[in-house]
Formats: structure tokens, sequence, C-alpha cells
């Protein structure tokens, strides 16, 4: 694109007002807003070229949130709980672009739970970020599936049902990047999402993003009060984009470590107070399990795998993306149909 | 004109109905397929129809097989029995109308005792017992036993028989060689043991030369073959899981690029939203996406489909029609989704609906489709039916397309620079706008697809003015429509005051009922109507005759309201005859429920 380059730009000379969309219209403060504007820094940092990246949501607030990023992107707002079978579609149509969808904790935690589980079985490869503040922003604050048990909020009352924890659904699922965050933590949510584009199936991030308007009292544990004191994050992130040399100053052996992402980028987790093996899919369940029990807000990257291909590579989708086909290669000849028919005759 | 049968002194050649019963499960169908391919093979106009149970195994089914050198299938009543299952032989026996004759496995008990039928009982144990195949396989191959004595009794060719299991088995020479020799075997038996004293038999035609046979569900797969569909999500629902299974077959060998990288991707989804979001989302994004459900499947579509309305996607959804509600009656035919589908999603919806009737109109409509859904850029719903669908049926050699694969209104990247891009914006004043595709390499061409209110640059809107010229314009496409979709066939007789129309595989017992009361001077015009929304051509039927009846399967008259919801000024001219039992319609029954309104033509020749 020919435009003097008066502001920063990046490799594909576009600016980061580029990748802006529409003014939101979500609340002042919601974690949302946060979100989407980590989202379209990452974009700008990683020089993803517009046209070449697809969004997508369900509905609710979060769902809201893709029109106030990328706006030069082709994007889709499906319908509640149903994100994951329209971005399976497009993605398969079109299996060469970059795609982001957005979702909340009801259209992925409830009405969307199947298609949710089984968009990762396939592993379509896109970024699947959910923004999870446990309860229904849009309908006036009703608990959803992954409300803390023993919650109490003025509209909902008491929550007596566990919550659904997404990470463990997308772990138990084989999905193969299973991170999360919390909206506050702006750096680390810009570097997991930076590290889910570099993924190889369906990333998974989920995204604790407090509501303002319904659960953002101190006690609870989806607020921001809340996560600014108890988050615990696994491990201290750095994405390594594939030009750049790694530096690696001085550190104690076991403080760093390095995963090779599937495009051959690489994420860089340096060790806070505990170990974890991202790559250990049984002691990520385990953390996850005990973080559940002892009432632990961790952050990090849970759990990465890339050893699973992604639907495109095990559906055997053409070089060519199966919307840009040629019609010759559509319809068969006359010749074929013949052929055919002689069995029928 | 049917048969009588009770009055059988004569040969009947080529002008019968066979049954054979069975119990599900125990392989009759490669032997009830081998039988129908035979007198197809020996040019006989033939159709088979399976009347089967919701079950994998055990439950009794029954094939008929209607053999006419008229070409008539619409009939229920049948002169020729096998009975080979013990749970329904008695029965089987008792309903075979007087002068009949039955092949009965020996086997069986039974004490049905009938003199006014011939009985041929065939020793089907013994006879199998010079055969060294076991268990289970050895069950499916005994039903060589009732095609070889058939064969004899009938004075089928065993060159016939040979013939239609090459059909069935393709490059198997050895499956072929199997079933021949039991075939065989039978038929050098009952030439000894059997003396034949029923007048039943089948001659050589030449009726079937440029023909095919199949099912509508095939014929519906192949269209969508060289229909260029690309994506084929689908959850599994009696009976359109043939259409997908036959897709399956034809697309490795039809649909593969020169280095022979499939250029489709079926997906088996995890439900009906989920096959249909798919549908959507892969309509969105620029493919010729295809799924096939029956009713159960299109309740949970709904929502999807007016979201395909409103977002103005293409797509095709083929529904096999089938009965009830839940699990209804899942392996009964009827044409109860017609309503339905024609409004699905809430809000205001309507919808564009493909009518095929035969094999011929499956293949078309599965092809043509996907050039609506482009050009309309909406959902295209296809409506067959089980009947259609399941079994196989004769038709002419299907006609390649006609034209070129039609991808409506979609902009180049070089065309957005030029002309600029407005996702709603009816530029040509047809209510069909321009759409991108995602990656098109521009700026400016990019646009949020929803269902939320929009205005004409796809960008959210809440007010009342852009959501009414929106929904204004989305009518106005729909008027569009009607020139688009195929026409109605007008069979129209001079002088005719009653006109009787319909649509699908109901066509078979109108038209056989037609002849039949031509014969006796009661003749009407039909009118089969091939989508929806109606074009003029309809009006214009309605108003050249003074009383209309609308025959469906359906029990409250489905396309009758329609009609006269559509002609509101014509309505008292169109009358309803609707009934739904789950079984196909038969040319006696359309004749009995047309006679009232054509009494006073047949009072006047009188």
């Amino acid at each position: 694109m020919d435009r003097p380059r008066t502001i920063a730009s990046n490799s594909v000379g576009l600016s980061r007002a580029d990748y802006g969309g529409n003014p939101s219209s979500l609340c002042k403060g919601c974690g949302h807003n946060s979100i989407a504007s980590q989202i379209i820094q990452v974009a700008f940092e990683l020089s993803l070229r517009p046209f070449e990246v697809l969004k997508f949501s369900g509905i609710g607030c979060s769902s809201k949130s893709p029109a106030y990023f990328l706006g030069a992107s082709h994007g889709f707002n499906a319908l509640h709980g149903r994100m994951s079978s329209v971005a399976q579609g497009a993605l398969v149509a079109n299996h060469r672009l970059r795609a982001i969808g957005v979702s909340g904790d009801g259209d992925t935690g409830s009405i969307g739970l199947g298609g949710f589980k089984h968009l990762l079985r396939r592993n379509t490869r896109m970024v699947y970020v959910i923004e999870n503040n446990g309860v229904y922003g849009l309908t006036k604050g009703q608990f959803s599936a992954t409300a803390d048990e023993g919650l109490e909020l003025k509209y909902a009352g008491l929550n007596d049902l566990p919550p659904i924890d997404l990470c463990q659904e997308a772990i138990a699922a084989e999905c193969g990047f299973v991170a999360r965050s919390f909206a506050g933590d702006a750096k680390q949510v810009r570097e997991l999402l930076k590290a889910a584009f570099s993924h190889r199936g369906t990333a998974v991030l989920d995204i604790i993003s407090p509501c303002v308007a319904f659960n953002n009292q101190d006690d609870s544990p989806k607020s921001y009060a809340y996560g600014r004191h108890h988050e615990r994050p696994l491990h201290e992130l750095g994405y390594i984009p594939l030009a750049d040399e790694i530096v690696i100053g001085e550190t104690d052996p076991g403080e760093l470590t390095l995963v090779e992402l599937h495009d051959g980028s690489r994420l860089k987790l340096r060790k806070v107070e505990e170990s974890h093996d991202p790559t250990d899919r049984e002691a990520a369940m385990v953390r996850l399990m005990q973080a559940e029990r002892r009432q632990e807000f961790i952050t990090g990257l849970l759990f990465y795998d890339a050893s699973r291909p992604s639907y495109a590579e095990a559906a055997r989708l053409p070089e060519t993306p199966l919307s840009m086909l040629p019609d010759s290669a559509l319809r068969p000849p006359p010749e074929a149909l013949e052929r055919t028919l002689q069995r029928y005759r | 004109m049917t048969t009588t049968p009770s009055h059988l002194e004569r040969d009947v050649t080529n002008d019968f109905s066979l049954v054979v019963a069975t119990a599900n499960g125990t392989g009759s169908q490669t032997a009830n397929l081998t039988l129908l391919r035979a007198f197809f093979h020996m040019g006989i106009p033939v159709h088979g129809k399976n009347i089967f149970p919701s079950n994998i195994q055990g439950l009794p089914t029954w094939y008929h097989i209607r053999v006419s050198k008229h070409g008539y299938v619409a009939r229920r009543t049948s002169e020729v029995l096998v009975a080979f299952n013990q749970r329904t032989v008695e029965a089987d026996l008792r309903e075979l109308p007087s002068g009949g004759m039955a092949v009965v496995d020996m086997g069986l008990a039974c004490s049905v005792e009938r003199d006014d039928i011939h009985v041929y009982r065939v020793p089907v144990k013994t006879l199998m017992g010079a055969s060294d195949h076991k268990g289970k396989l050895r069950d499916y191959l005994a039903n060589m036993i009732y095609v070889g004595v058939l064969a004899y009794l009938l004075d089928i060719p065993l060159a016939s028989v040979e013939a239609a299991l090459g059909a069935q088995f393709g490059s198997k020479r050895k499956l072929v060689d199997t079933n021949l020799a039991l075939v065989q075997n039978a038929h050098a038996w009952a030439q000894t043991e059997l003396v034949k004293t029923d007048p039943f038999r089948v001659a050589p035609m030449d009726a079937t030369r440029d023909l095919l046979l199949m099912s509508g569900n095939e014929a519906g797969a192949l269209g969508s073959v060289f229909g260029g569909v690309t994506v084929a999500p689908w959850y599994p629902i009696t009976p359109s899981t043939s259409l997908i299974d036959a897709l399956r077959d034809f697309l490795p060998e039809l649909r593969r690029s020169e280095d022979g990288v499939p250029t489709y991707t079926v997906i088996q989804a995890e439900d009906e939203l989920a096959a249909i979001g798919m549908v959507v989302g892969a309509g969105f994004g620029g493919a010729r996406a295809m799924t096939a459900t029956s009713g159960p499947g299109l309740s949970l579509m709904a929502e999807f489909a007016g979201l395909g309305y409103f977002a103005e996607i293409p797509g095709v959804v083929w529904d096999v029609q089938r009965v009830g509600p839940s699990t209804g009656l899942p392996t009964r035919t009827g044409q109860g989704d017609l309503g339905f589908v024609y409004g699905l999603g809430h809000g205001d919806t309507k919808h564009v609906v493909l009518l095929p009737s035969s094999i011929e109109e499956c293949f078309e409509f599965g092809w043509r489709s996907f050039d609506l859904a482009d050009q309309l850029q909406t959902l295209v719903f296809v409506l067959s039916d089980l009947d259609l669908g399941m079994n196989n049926w004769m038709g002419r050699a299907f006609s390649y397309p006609d034209e070129p694969l039609q991808r409506g209104k979609v902009l180049s990247a070089d065309e957005v620079l030029d002309q600029g891009f407005a996702r709603y914006l009816d530029v040509d004043g047809d209510g069909i706008t321009y759409r991108t595709l995602p990656g098109t390499e521009v700026p400016g061409a990019a646009y949020f697809a929803r269902g939320t209110g929009h205005d004409a640059y796809a960008v959210y809107s809440e007010r009342s003015e852009d959501w009414v010229e929106n929904t204004d314009r989305l009518a106005r496409k729909f008027e569009t429509a009607r020139g688009y979709v195929p026409r109605a066939v007008d069979e129209r007789v001079d002088g005719a005051s009653v006109g009787v129309i319909a649509f699908g595989s109901t066509r078979y017992a109108i038209e056989e009922a037609r002849d039949a009361l031509a014969i006796e001077g009661r003749a009407f015009s039909s009118l089969r109507l091939r989508a929806l929304p109606c074009g003029e051509e309809v009006r214009r039927f309605i108003e050249a005759h003074e009383r209309v009846v609308v025959i469906e399967m359906n029990r409250d008259g489905q396309l009758a309201s329609i009609l006269r919801a559509e002609y509101p000024d014509l309505a008292p001219r169109v009358a309803s005859v609707a009934y739904l039992d789950g079984m196909p319609f038969t040319a006696d029954f359309v004749m009995r429920r047309l006679e009232p309104f054509l009494a006073p033509v047949a009072l006047e020749v009188a």
C-alpha cells in the first residue's frame, strides 16, 4: 500500500490504526475492550494483512467486539453458540486465511459447548478467544456456566452449581493450544495471542474479562480487583517471531523454556514460582484441577502440542482454497457423466 | 387401468406387481434389486418400492416390484408374492388376491390353505444344503433361491439375471458367480419339480433401452457433484443418509484434481445445527456448500435458515421428507414439510424451494440449486421424499448441464476498486446486491456479515428506516426469484374444467389415474409445480379452470393453503385433496378422490 510513512508502520506498511474497527458500544472499563485493543496491537505487530484475516463471533457482549477491531477484514457475527460451525464452514471454504473468533462464556460454555468441543476435535486452524466473565451481560446479569460456585450476585442470587472449566474441556477435547489469561494482564494476553496465531490448529484462550456492570465486586473471582491480587502466572511469556534471533541473557538453567511453535516462531517461558511443563497433557489437567480445588487463578500457557494435524491437513484440502477453484475443477466433463450413468443402464 | 386379478384366465404378461416379504436385515435387498434389474435388462418398465421398518434387523419388510408395460408404478396390491418371513407368511397369503401366485419357503409354519391361488412351496433349506456357505452369508444367499424359482416361473432369462448381478457387484466377479450358482441351482430344481399353473410371465420388450434405473438420492447426489459442491457437512438421518452416501461414492471418482487431490470435503457434523452452520459459513466463504436432512433435522436448522435468508448466504439444503415430528414414521414417505420449509425461520422469511418429481429432476435440481443459490444469494431448499429418494425409479439418461456455472454477483478485487462496494445496496433494482469473498485482496472489499439490523453498507443499524428498506428489498429479491426458478409443467387438456395441481412424487399416481380417467372420458388438466415461489404460469392455470384440485401427501393441504394465500382472488376455486398415511399414493386412491370433482362431466356423458 502506498502511503507516506509518517507514523509507525509494520512490515506490510500498515499502521496500528489500519487494524482498528468501529467505536465500542460496550460499557466503559469492560474487559472485552481491553482484549479488542490487544487484538489490534497483535495484528499490527504480526504484520497480518487484513484481507488474509477472518473474524467470527457468536452472540453476546463478547460477540459484538469483532466490530471493534480489524475493520478491513471480512467477518461473520453468527448465531448464539454457533460461532464454531460457521467458522468451520468458512475456513474449509478458504483454509489459507488466518482466523480469530471471539466468544463468551455463555456462548461457548452453555449454548455452544457441543459445537466448541467438536471444533476442537477437528482442530480447525483458528484463534478461539473466550471473553469469560461468568455472567450474561446483555440479558442483565444471569449466571453463566463458568460462574463460580457459591458466588452471590445482586440480580442472579446465589450460584449453587459448579463451574465448567473451559480449559479443562479444551484439553479433554484434544485441543493442542490451551491458555488462560486475564484481561487486566495486557502483556500476557498479547504474547499468548501472538503465539496462538502461530498454532497449527485451534488455539483456545480463555481470558477472564471482568463485567463491570454485573460481576465486578471485589470478592468475585472474575473481578478486576480479585484478578489483580490473585493472578498467579505460571510463567512469564515472550513471543519470538520467526525472523528474530533469540537473545537469552544470563539465566539460571531451568528458569527458561523455549516452546517451538508450529510455524517456527517460539514462545519463551520464564519460570515464576513453579515449574509447569506445558507439553505434558496430564500435568496440565492435574494443575487445572488443583487450581479449581485451591481456588487459585492460574494463567499462562497450560498445554501445547502441535502434533495433531489441522482439519485442512487431515482432509487434504487442495492448495487452492475450495472457494477459489476454477469452474473446470468443480464440474466434471460430459464423458464423466456418461461413464457414471453407464452403471445405471 | 388396473388389472382385476380375480378373473385371470389367460397369460398376464408384463403387467403385474410382485411383493417379496422377508425380515429386515436378512440381505434380501440384493436379491430384490437383482429381480428389478433383470426385468429392466429385459426392456420391461419396472419400479421398486421398499416398505421397510425403522429397525436394523428382524422386523418385517416388503419389497414391491411393479412390472408394467405401460410404465405405471402407483399401485399397492400385488398378485405375485414371495413369502419368506415366518412372522408375516399367513397374513401375506391371506391378502393375496384371488388368482394370484405365491412362492413360499417350505420351512415356514403356515396353516393358511387357499384353493383360489397358485402356491409353489420351495425347500429352501434343502436347496441351500448343497452349498457350503456358512452363517450370515448363508442366510443372505438363501434369498437367491427365490430369484431362481421366479426366474423359472416368470420366464426371466438367466442371462438377464447374470447381467443384473453384474450391475450390482461391478467388478467383483466372484460375488456374481457365487450368487448366480445358487440362482441356477434353484432354477434347475424348479424346472424339474414345479408345474406352472399361474398366468404371470414376463417377455422381453424394448422400452428401457435409453433409460436409467436409479434412486432419487443417488440422482440428487450426482447432480450436486456436477453442480460443483465443494463442502458437504451433514448429520445422519433417514431417509437422507443415502444421498450423502451416494455423494461420498461419486466424489472420489469424479472430483479430484490432476494430482489426485480432492476438490471437496464431506464433514460428518455433530448435529444438524452444526451441519447448516457449516453450510452458511462455507457459503459466506465462497464455497458451494450443501447438506441433506429430513424433518427433525430441518427443525433444528430453522434459526440458521432465517440467518441465511437475512444475511443472504448461498447454500443448498436437501430435505428428503419423512413422516411426522420427532421420530414420527421415519421410514415412511410424505410431503408434510412444504409449509414449514417455505417460511423456515422466525420473522419475515421466505425461501426458494425446488420440488423434484423424478430422478431426472433430482439430478437437474442437484446442480441447478447451486446456481440459484449463488445467483439469488440465499439458501435454496430441495424437497424430495423417502419414496423418490430411496426407491429405484426409471428415468431418461441425464442431460449434461446446458449452461456454465452461475456464480452470481461476486465482485473481484479490481471491480471493488473500479466501482466500489456496498454489500446490501440494490444497484440493479432486482433486489440482488453484490458481495465479495473473504480473501479479496483490496481494501474496501471486507464486510461484516450478520443477522443484526444493518444498512446498505452492512453497518450495524437499529434505525427503523434501514430495517424496512432492507426487508422490502429482500421481498423484491423474492419477486425476482420467481423468474429464476424452474417453471411448472403445464399439461392442459382442451376443454377441461378441472385442473389438478401437485408436486413431487405424487405425479406417478396422478398420471396413472389421469390416463385411466381419460379413457372414461373424464379428462382433467394438470400442473406440476417444480418450485416455490410460483411463477405467473400458476395463476394462468388456475384462471383457466373452474375448479382446481391440489393433491398432496399431508393432512392439512399445505400447498393448497399457500396457493390460496398467493392468489386470494382465485382462492374459491382451489380445492384440496390432502392425505397422509405414510404410503405413496396409488392411482386408485387418486381416482377415488377426484371422482367427486369430475362427476358432473361423467353424468353429462351418461
